[in-house]
């Protein structure tokens, strides 16, 4: 079973073989998981589980999107101090700097991964839900890169508070069909994206965007995303005198960011803190449930019905958070903040002004706990914080203006 | 000791006759439990009824429509339960909902709450054979009938297993997409068809896209039967009465007899 390592605030105890691996055929992360798809999905599941255990095995494909990691993404990304901020909070904060990579943010590690293996598997088309749009934008972009072509669900409302990114995945030659059924966010153009792949399975990918769906999904999205978190560590390695930070934080919606850099974290002492969005805060609030197609905490009513997650960051605006996240949870190796949308308007101010860095909304609320924490001293002074900053804040900037 | 679902509709089917289910959303009008009389009246051989999800994977526009509505007007499943416990229906009720509503409290807790208000059988779309044992036990618990799908992109092992392991019948899906009418009726149905009743002698019926009594008539010669959903809801959504509602289904009751001759 291997060493067996101490960590989070509860102190308890993960065999660290076995924390953030390989799920196995059910899927499941504790009870959390799964594949809860209509019987015409399954086979299609399959076929994308046996085709990504066989790629994540062979070292060709692993070579090619180290390389397209490496001189099309612009892997690895920095890890910055945060010198000014750092002293303003009496803490030791890094920053990982996933806002640097080519479209400017984690999801093109992701994205990149699943379209080399859709088109490894013959697919003609990716299909993907997007929120905010960078998901949608980097799902483009990887099928402009590898010659396939794109057909991006986005929920009406999202299309208006997010016209940028609209016009970029055009750009990039990509469909994008508005959503116009719940309540017109990521949540409903999940579903949407899922209806059109039970019609489409045999020719077209579903790109998911976090770590979410069906297995293979949230295991398969986490390990595309895991290097974030091993780049990282072997920074802090180089970087920090016991090698090791003391917190490791990062936000969530579905969390896919906050999977790939716990991933790198997991077996070591640092604390692992997910950062929710107070009104999609799944974690916090969540109830178990089912939603497309995985068992997790889901924002939902009494009477089962799932509820509209709100948040002045619309890559947050997810009922739901990813299977693993859940069980992290209630193992207590990771813990889950939740800030409002104040707390985040004033943390993306105060990293400009102090680092020269515009975030996006997302990971801003990252850096909200931590400078709330930090003032609050629940991270004693002195510390040392790694934060994934998964971001950048351009495409914000239409809903910064309105929020000043 | 009443009939299970599948005994009902093995013993339908033994008199020769196609089997006919329509579709009604549970709640999408104050109306709708006459919706489901209609229907028995009109030659259903059993009704089905869909517990309104906010999140529907596996249904089209029309059941979308139909289900936010049912939401909006504040139907839960207790609400359901509670008429469906008054309704004394002549034939079989048969819930269709999603995981999330089942897992609410027990799958063995809401299975129990079904039966005590009458249902015979239970659809859940989004809960494939790799996650249907517990709820299979608990449906079986309590004698009520799990309906189990099958695709046309099913593999024959995985047809073999549903055939074994789905209660009711096995509802057979037309064709590879979401709920909802279709202009032809694809060649994939008639080859699922005949493989479906070539492992089972449990009665096989189609659903997914069945518009018009034409259609109902020629999937029912590739099996047992027919579920009407999509378009019976699209009349119930633009204004229809539930006695056109029942004449639509008369309509297709004469259709699937004459084919049957």
């Amino acid at each position: 079973m291997g060493e067996v390592s101490r960590s989070g605030r509860q102190g308890v105890t993960v065999p660290a073989a076995r924390a953030m691996s390989d799920p196995g055929v059910t899927g499941r992360f504790g009870t959390y998981g799964g594949r809860y798809v209509p019987e015409s999905l399954v086979p299609a599941c399959h076929e994308i589980e046996a085709a990504f255990r066989e790629a994540w095995s062979d070292p060709e494909f692993r070579s090619r999107l180290d390389t397209l990691l490496t001189v099309y993404a612009g892997r690895p990304t920095p890890l910055t101090p945060a010198w000014r901020l750092s002293h303003e909070l009496g803490v030791t904060l890094f920053l990982k700097r996933e806002d640097l990579t080519h479209t400017g943010s984690h999801k093109i590690n992701n994205v990149i991964g699943q379209a080399l293996l859709a088109h490894r598997m013959g697919k003609e088309r990716l299909l993907a839900e997007t929120g905010a749009g960078q998901h949608g934008v980097a799902t483009a972009t990887a099928a402009a890169l590898l010659g396939l072509k794109a057909t991006v669900f986005m929920g009406e409302r999202d299309i208006e508070r997010q016209e940028l990114n609209v016009l970029r995945m055009n750009v990039l030659g990509a469909e994008v069909v508005p959503v116009t059924t719940g309540s017109r966010t990521l949540k409903d153009a999940c579903n949407e994206a899922m209806r059109h792949w039970v019609s489409s399975a045999d020719t077209s990918y579903y790109c998911i965007g976090s770590v979410m769906g069906p297995h293979p999904y949230p295991w398969m999205v986490r390990e595309f995303q895991r290097v974030i978190g091993e780049e990282a560590r072997a920074q802090c390695a180089a970087e920090l005198p016991v090698g090791v930070p003391d917190y490791v934080v990062a936000c969530v919606g579905g969390g896919s960011n906050a999977a790939g850099t716990f991933a790198g974290f997991v077996d070591t002492t640092a604390r692992l803190i997910g950062v929710e969005a107070e009104g999609g805060a799944a974690a916090t609030f969540g109830k178990a449930g089912v939603l497309h197609g995985f068992r997790s905490l889901v924002l939902q009513d009494e009477n089962g019905q799932v509820r509209e997650a709100h948040s002045v960051a619309a890559g947050l605006d997810y009922p739901g958070i990813g299977p693993e996240h859940a069980h992290l949870r209630d193992r207590g190796r990771a813990r889950y903040e939740t800030v409002n949308d104040e707390e985040v308007i004033q943390a993306l101010l105060c990293l400009a002004r102090t680092e020269g860095i515009l975030a996006a909304l997302e990971s801003s609320h990252a850096v909200a706990w931590v400078i709330r924490a930090a003032k609050s001293g629940e991270i004693a002074p002195g510390s040392t914080v790694m934060l994934t900053l998964s971001g950048r804040g351009d495409k914000d900037i239409a809903s910064i203006k309105e929020l000043l | 000791m009443t009939q299970s679902l599948e005994e009902f509709l093995t013993a339908r089917r033994g008199t020769g006759r196609p089997l006919l289910v329509p579709y009604v959303t549970a709640g999408v009008t104050p109306g709708w439990t006459d919706v489901v009389h209609a229907y028995a009246d009109a030659g259903a051989d059993a009704v089905e009824l869909g517990f309104p999800f906010s999140d529907p994977m596996l249904d089209g526009v029309t059941i979308q429509e139909a289900s936010d509505r049912a939401i909006a007007a504040g139907t839960t499943v207790k609400g359901i339960l509670e008429k469906v416990a008054a309704l004394e229906a002549d034939v079989p009720l048969i819930a269709m909902t999603y995981s999330n509503l089942v897992v609410q409290q027990s799958t063995a807790e809401f299975c129990a709450r079904l039966t005590a208000s009458g249902l015979r059988g239970l659809i859940v779309p989004d809960s494939p054979l790799e996650e249907v044992g517990e709820l299979a036990d608990a449906a079986a618990a309590e004698g009520l009938d799990l309906v189990l799908l099958a695709a046309p992109s099913s593999s024959r092992a995985r047809l073999r297993e549903i055939t074994e392991r789905s209660r009711g019948f096995v509802y057979a899906l037309t064709r590879m997409g979401t709920t909802g009418e279709c202009g032809e009726i694809p060649e994939q149905a008639a080859r699922l068809g005949r493989e479906l009743k070539g492992l089972t002698d449990r009665p096989v019926l189609f659903g997914f896209g069945v518009s018009n009594p034409a259609q109902a008539a020629e999937l029912a010669g590739h099996a047992d039967g027919v579920v009407v959903a999509s378009a019976l809801m699209r009349k119930l959504l633009d204004g229809a009465p539930p006695r056109e509602l029942g004449e639509y289904v008369a309509s297709i009751r004469r259709a699937l007899d004459q084919g049957a001759r």
